[in-house]
């Protein structure tokens, strides 16, 4: 347990100096450490799956970050109704905060929750779906309409994001990019 | 800076990019085709795939990469993935229900095992690798748009 406090500590220190920053690359390598170090917490708790997966979603996110936003002057001003502002994160934290605590009182403890669903999957996984790999047998045998699902999230943003795009680079370079767009 | 990126990086960039983008090609290859035996599966398979396609654009800029791999193709791909997923899951109604597992399983352990679990996995990194190299495309190219204004 006390590696995961440990790794949480840093998080949130690295966390709050990737807003504090002013320097852009700066504060997006700060955010890329945010990952590596959740991703460290994964394999610490035994879930390579997800570590893998945060590993390289985090590393393709960060290269876009880069490539897409460096050098570009993003409006963020601090002037203004700072005092408001400041005033409305606080009360909305505060009571985030207290609400989890009433709600996480109720959850059982740590690495013990009630296996009634996932006991069934870890007797028979193997033996019904053939997989060796258990939680490739959950997500794509037990659980597969999640995944459709999901197919269907990263279809409609890839539609959403070609849309967008197509909308300011037809008119201005001609033929070749609508066709490809399509 | 911005203007050497286009066109490409420098020539230890290019030669290691060269040297290194099969080897992880081939490493998503083998997370997606091992991903009912060992941790991975077609979603981090799919994502290190893009991300190969990306490393040889950061390297050698968009000319080289769009004609490696159009993004019509890139598109086709992501819809291929969609309509393969979806098909494999209508044809469980030939043992049952949606989703049902009308391979034979096979032994555990064994690279041709778990029915239809593998064919999924493939389905799933197609869509989820021709997609997201298409939203990169998509917003490198609106970047450079964006700097010609």
């Amino acid at each position: 347990m006390m590696q995961i406090y440990l790794l949480l500590g840093a998080m949130i220190v690295v966390a709050i100096l990737a807003v504090e920053l002013k320097d852009l690359l700066s504060s997006i390598v700060a955010l890329g450490a945010v990952g590596l170090l959740l991703c460290i917490a994964f394999i610490t708790l035994k879930a390579p799956d997800v570590a893998i997966t945060q590993l390289v979603v985090e590393i393709l996110c960060l290269i876009i970050l880069i490539r897409a936003t460096l050098k570009r002057d993003l409006p963020f001003s601090t002037t203004g109704r700072w005092f408001l502002n400041t005033l409305i994160a606080v009360i909305f934290i505060s009571v985030f905060l207290l609400v989890a605590a009433k709600c996480l009182k109720d959850l059982p403890q740590f690495g013990y929750p009630i296996m009634r669903v996932a006991g069934t999957y870890l007797k028979e996984g193997m033996t019904k779906t053939g997989a060796a790999n258990i939680v490739s047998s959950i997500e794509l045998d037990y659980r597969a309409y999640d995944t459709l699902g999901e197919a269907t999230v990263l279809f409609a943003t890839v539609i959403g994001i070609l849309a967008i795009v197509r909308k300011s680079g037809v008119k201005k370079e001609g033929e070749e990019d609508s066709e490809e767009n399509e | 800076m911005n203007k050497t990126n286009e066109k490409g990086m420098s020539l230890i960039v290019k030669t290691i990019t060269r040297l290194t983008v099969g080897i992880m090609l081939l490493y998503g290859i083998y997370i997606i085709s091992h991903g009912h035996l060992t941790p991975g599966g077609g979603f981090a398979g799919g994502v290190i795939i893009a991300l190969s396609f990306v490393n040889l654009m950061l390297a050698y800029g968009k000319e080289v990469t769009l004609k490696k791999l159009p993004k019509g193709v890139a598109s086709f791909f992501e819809g291929m993935g969609a309509i393969l997923f979806l098909g494999i899951a209508l044809l469980g109604f030939t043992g049952g229900y949606f989703f049902f597992n009308f391979i034979a399983k096979g032994e555990p352990f064994r690279l041709f095992s778990a029915g239809i679990i593998p064919l999924f996995n493939i389905a799933i990194s197609l869509k989820v690798g021709a997609g997201l190299f298409a939203i990169f495309i998509s917003l490198v190219l609106l970047k450079i748009e964006a700097e010609k204004k």
